[in-house]
């Protein structure tokens, strides 16, 4: 973000140049007041024989500079409200592709549907621990569980994180929009492994995760 | 140049506009056990509801008895006014007794209580064995350690009584008073959430 | 006490009064010994917190190397290299001591019990012996949290925050049975303390203040004081309600958090950061409350817009309570939450920025003296500003799911709290220490310091902002794990590298001022030239605090008046009108 972790996924746009806007906003904010804070220590360096300006100061400058960034506060936080909904509580429809993860300490889990494309049947396939793949282009619905103690689901390139709770299974969701290989990181605190919680996420092209898939399904049924 | 503390400079407690510096102080005092309650019976609430088959303790225990000893409880904080209000008219000696009252119907309330936790463990449920039971003996059990402490101050508020005191200036008994009325009505509160709801 | 004038004798009595030493300076009653007490007990749990500090920054710099020499002692059984359990370990007691035993005691119980009674023009506090008590419970809490270090398991290791299921359950980090208890006793002990602090000094500054002192003549110090001493009366309770919880979680075999009983883990996370939040108030306010008094000071100009700044700490404080869900925007909580929170988080900045340009324009026209203590207050608003404004980007959710968790977050903390905080924390304690000790610190040696501590910590924890933007996740004992995070050793080591400058800069502080406290220049009684009560008594003040009840004709921020002819005009100072010709 900022331009250090290039984004893969749909959410990467908004949310991207949502920490630009906010960025020049409080880089603005920024240069000015820290501008004028070292502009008055020189200019107003003491000198010998005067006295300061006696003054407690101005009814209309303290309105001007309560009214003008309240509203620009305010405003922010309207002009995300989308992008959050969006992300948050939206979720795509049928076309998606679900997949459950599982967090324990200290690795990822995941499972998908197996050749019914159903979750929750017996033909469901269990990914090798740490090994994620997703199709690009395609909505992919993750239902997060942990097994033990909170862990975070946290995959930097396509702009997602959500905590795994134990005892619920959390819904969210993500759109991958370029192919590569991408860490998946443990981002809250679980124990002494928390370091090494790493998943390896493969975003492919639909045809190479269909191929993937039929392996991983055929070498479980080969055991 | 004897050495005093500051505090011993002051012949009488510093007034500010009628209230006095401690009961002030015991107000502040209450406002945080307020949030301390506050902490745990939301907590209560939360878990409570989000749970459908959640026991009900109309089903487990006697909300009669329960009832009684709210009674009670209320009763010993009518006692607690009475007491304060006679001493303010002068009449210490019905202000001892009624001192004495209020404690004895605190030490009757916790029996009782004592009796319910008692009636509850013989139906098979602890502190852990559920959250009906985590809660229950949380809530209570912290209600009662106030109450019991309550009971010790009165106590000792009527010991100082007997003696002799407050012949003068009665806010011991006051204070005492407000404290008192404090864990009355947090009972009334957990009585309803937990009993009656 | 005799109603003579006081002279340098009657100044002598009371440092010979005839009690035992034990009753002079350990169990005292008075506010100003209770006040040292704390600033000493911060002091030397600012120096353990900051050590621990360093192990966990040399670990992220190179990480699983040995520690040549030190090693062995350090780490124990595990030779000279840290543990994977060491890391978790040491992040938890870098936060919990820096929070609870040194920035909150340091701000509230330090400075909140010398300058309360003094500014406020009263002898004591409202409440002495109850004083005595609430450092006393300190005490124990001190001795209980180190006591975690060497049980078996050692110390909490889930993090100052405790997240469940991980610090309900012993099993979750091997080991760690005792160690994690004894960090929720030892809270429950420093909640008790402070809020008999918070009684105490609420009582005091309402009912204490001398003669014409009505509440808009109180330095920004007490009304900064006041608010945070609501905060940590209203707040504090709910967090011990949260321990009490945890505590019975882990011992009696209650499920409150625990979802295979039932129990709701998020709830633990809405109790704590209903404190906690409030809580990082309580490690600022009384800062910004110093800061405005050290400024207006060394500015010799009236505080610019006192009332607003009044309001504004007021609508920090209610605020404050209405937006500790911008800690769970990924927890798992409703999301429908994430916009309300976001909002009042957002709005929450408005009342600090009008503190920033009200500070601004205290120094507008102003007559500068940049000495030690103004300069670490002017960090403190430059630093703060940082602080704040990195916080706008962690309070749009969208971007928080990004840089929740990671070290943008640590940068953030950091910047509002050793930036703001400390940095505010540094420059009362050279502003006040002649008052305390009757000793001036050593001026030059203070620059030193101020330019070696500033520039050292910008150069450790503003990385910490690119590193967030890479994404890199605290806690992490190996950083270099994560594809993605392999190339950032260099900005860890550089950092690193500033964090042993900035350790060594504060020895410099440290030795300041215990030489100072025994070879420092004699201090007058108002060094400053300051207007506030406190300077109107001696370097220190006699035991009773004033020989004589001050009066008060106007407010703290008189410097500059066209009444006088110097530039500064004491609030207890009489104007008798020139008689009429």
């Amino acid at each position: 973000m900022g331009g250090l972790i290039p984004g893969a996924s749909t959410f990467a746009g908004p949310i991207d140049s949502l920490f630009m806007v906010v960025l020049i906003v409080t880089g603005v904010a920024f240069v000015l007041v820290e501008g004028i804070l070292v502009y008055f220590l020189i200019r107003y360096r003491r000198r010998d024989g005067g006295k300061a300006t006696y003054t407690h100061g101005d009814r209309r400058i303290e309105l001007t500079w309560t009214i003008i960034p309240g509203l620009m506060l305010f405003g922010l936080a309207l002009y995300q409200y989308n992008t959050w909904i969006d992300a948050k509580i939206f979720m795509p429809g049928s076309d998606a592709l679900v997949v459950d993860v599982s967090a324990n300490q200290f690795e990822w889990e995941a499972t998908y549907p197996g050749g019914d494309g159903l979750m929750d049947t017996p033909d469901d396939i269990k990914a090798p621990i740490n090994i994620l793949h997703f199709p690009v282009n395609r909505p992919v619905i993750i239902r997060l569980t942990s097994v033990d103690v909170l862990h975070s689901f946290f995959i930097p390139a396509l702009r997602v994180k959500q905590d795994a709770v134990p005892g619920r299974t959390i819904m969210f969701w993500f759109e991958a929009t370029q192919q590569g290989e991408h860490d998946l990181a443990c981002a809250e605190l679980c124990g002494l492994g928390h370091y090494r919680m790493r998943g390896q996420v493969t975003l492919e092209s639909q045809a190479d995760f269909d191929a993937w898939l039929e392996d991983l399904e055929a070498r479980s049924q080969g055991n | 140049m004897t050495h005093t503390t500051a505090a011993e400079h002051h012949h009488t407690t510093p007034v500010w506009e009628g209230i006095k510096t401690v009961k002030f102080a015991i107000w502040l005092f209450l406002a945080s056990e307020i949030m301390f309650f506050a902490g745990l019976i939301v907590a209560y609430i939360s878990i409570r509801y989000s749970d459908p088959n959640w026991l009900l303790a109309s089903e487990l225990l006697s909300v009669p008895l329960v009832a009684l000893n709210t009674f009670i409880l209320i009763f010993s904080s009518v006692t607690m006014v009475l007491a304060f209000d006679s001493a303010e008219q002068g009449d210490l000696q019905k202000s001892r007794y009624l001192l004495l009252a209020t404690a004895i119907l605190g030490i009757v309330f916790l029996s009782i209580q004592g009796f319910e936790w008692s009636d509850l463990m013989h139906e098979g449920i602890q502190a852990s064995t559920n959250l009906f039971g985590s809660t229950f003996y949380t809530l209570t059990g912290f209600h009662g350690a106030h109450v019991a402490i309550g009971v010790i101050w009165v106590l000792s508020v009527t010991a100082k009584a007997f003696r002799g005191g407050y012949a003068e200036d009665h806010l011991g008994i006051e204070l005492a008073g407000l404290y008192w009325h404090f864990v009355d009505l947090v009972w009334i509160i957990l009585f309803t959430i937990i009993y009656l709801i | 006490m005799s109603t003579a004038t006081p002279t340098a004798a009657t100044h002598k009595d009371y440092r010979y009064a005839p009690v035992s030493f034990w009753r002079r300076y350990v169990f005292s009653t008075d506010h100003k010994i209770i006040g040292v007490q704390f600033l000493f007990s911060s002091l030397l749990f600012f120096i353990v917190g900051g050590l621990i500090a360093l192990l966990m920054r040399t670990q992220l710099a190179w990480p699983w190397q040995e520690i040549p020499v030190l090693g062995q002692y350090i780490y124990g059984s595990t030779g000279n290299i840290l543990s994977p359990e060491g890391y978790p370990a040491l992040v938890t007691m870098h936060g919990t001591i820096m929070i609870f035993f040194f920035i909150i005691p340091v701000l509230s119980g330090a400075f909140g019990n010398f300058l309360i009674p003094l500014m406020v023009g009263a002898q004591d506090m409202a409440f002495p012996r109850l004083n005595m008590l609430s450092y006393w419970f300190m005490v124990p809490a001190f001795l209980v949290m180190i006591f975690g270090f060497f049980v078996e398991g050692g110390t909490a290791a889930a993090g100052w925050t405790s997240y469940v299921p991980l610090s309900a359950l012993p099993d979750m980090v091997p080991g760690s049975g005792m160690g994690q208890t004894m960090w929720i006793i030892s809270l429950l002990l420093v909640g008790t303390a402070s809020t008999m602090g918070a009684i105490n000094y609420i009582t005091t500054i309402v009912m204490l203040r001398a003669k014409g002192m009505h509440m808009f003549r109180l330095p920004m110090t007490i009304w900064a004081l006041f608010i945070t001493a609501i905060l940590v009366l209203l707040a504090t309770p709910v967090l011990t309600s949260a321990l009490l919880l945890l505590l019975f979680d882990r011992t009696i075999g209650t499920t409150f958090f625990l979802p295979e009983g039932g129990g709701n883990p998020l709830m633990w996370q809405h109790l704590f950061w209903f404190y906690s939040h409030p809580a990082v108030y309580i490690m600022i306010l009384p800062a910004m409350g110093m800061a405005s008094d050290i400024i207006s000071c060394f500015a010799r100009k009236p505080l610019f817009g006192y009332k607003p700044m009044v309001f504004s700490i007021m609508a920090i404080a209610g605020l404050g309570f209405i937006v500790w869900g911008h800690h769970m925007f990924q927890s798992g909580m409703n999301p429908v939450l994430g916009i309300t929170f976001m909002t009042s988080t957002m709005m929450i900045a408005l009342p600090s920025a009008i503190k920033t340009f009200n500070w601004l324009g205290t120094l507008w026209q102003g007559q500068i003296h940049l000495t030690a203590p103004m300069l670490n207050a002017l960090a403190f608003v430059s630093t703060f500003v940082i602080g704040g404004l990195s916080g706008v980007f962690a309070a749009a959710t969208p971007v928080d799911i990004f840089l929740h968790d990671t070290y943008w977050i640590v940068g953030h903390i950091h910047y509002v709290l050793f930036g703001g905080s400390l940095f505010g924390v540094f420059g009362a304690i050279q502003y006040w220490f002649p008052k305390m000790f009757g000793r001036m610190m050593n001026e030059t040696w203070g620059k030193v310091h101020f330019i070696l501590t500033f520039v050292s910590f910008n150069l450790v924890f503003f990385p910490m902002f690119i590193l967030g933007a890479y994404g890199m996740p605290r806690r992490i004992a190996d950083p270099y794990n994560y594809t993605f995070l392999s190339n950032l050793q260099g900005t860890n080591q550089f950092m690193t590298i500033s964090a042993y400058v900035l350790a060594l800069s504060q020895v410099i502080l440290f030795v300041n001022f215990f030489v100072s406290l025994y070879r420092g220049r004699k201090a007058a009684d108002n060094p400053w030239q300051a207007n506030t009560l406190e300077w109107t008594t001696t370097s220190p003040p006699p035991l009773e605090n004033f020989h004589a009840l001050p009066v008060v004709y106007r407010g703290p921020y008189e410097y500059s008046s066209p009444e006088v002819e110097e530039d500064w005009l004491p609030q207890n100072r009489e104007l008798v009108p020139a008689p009429a010709d």
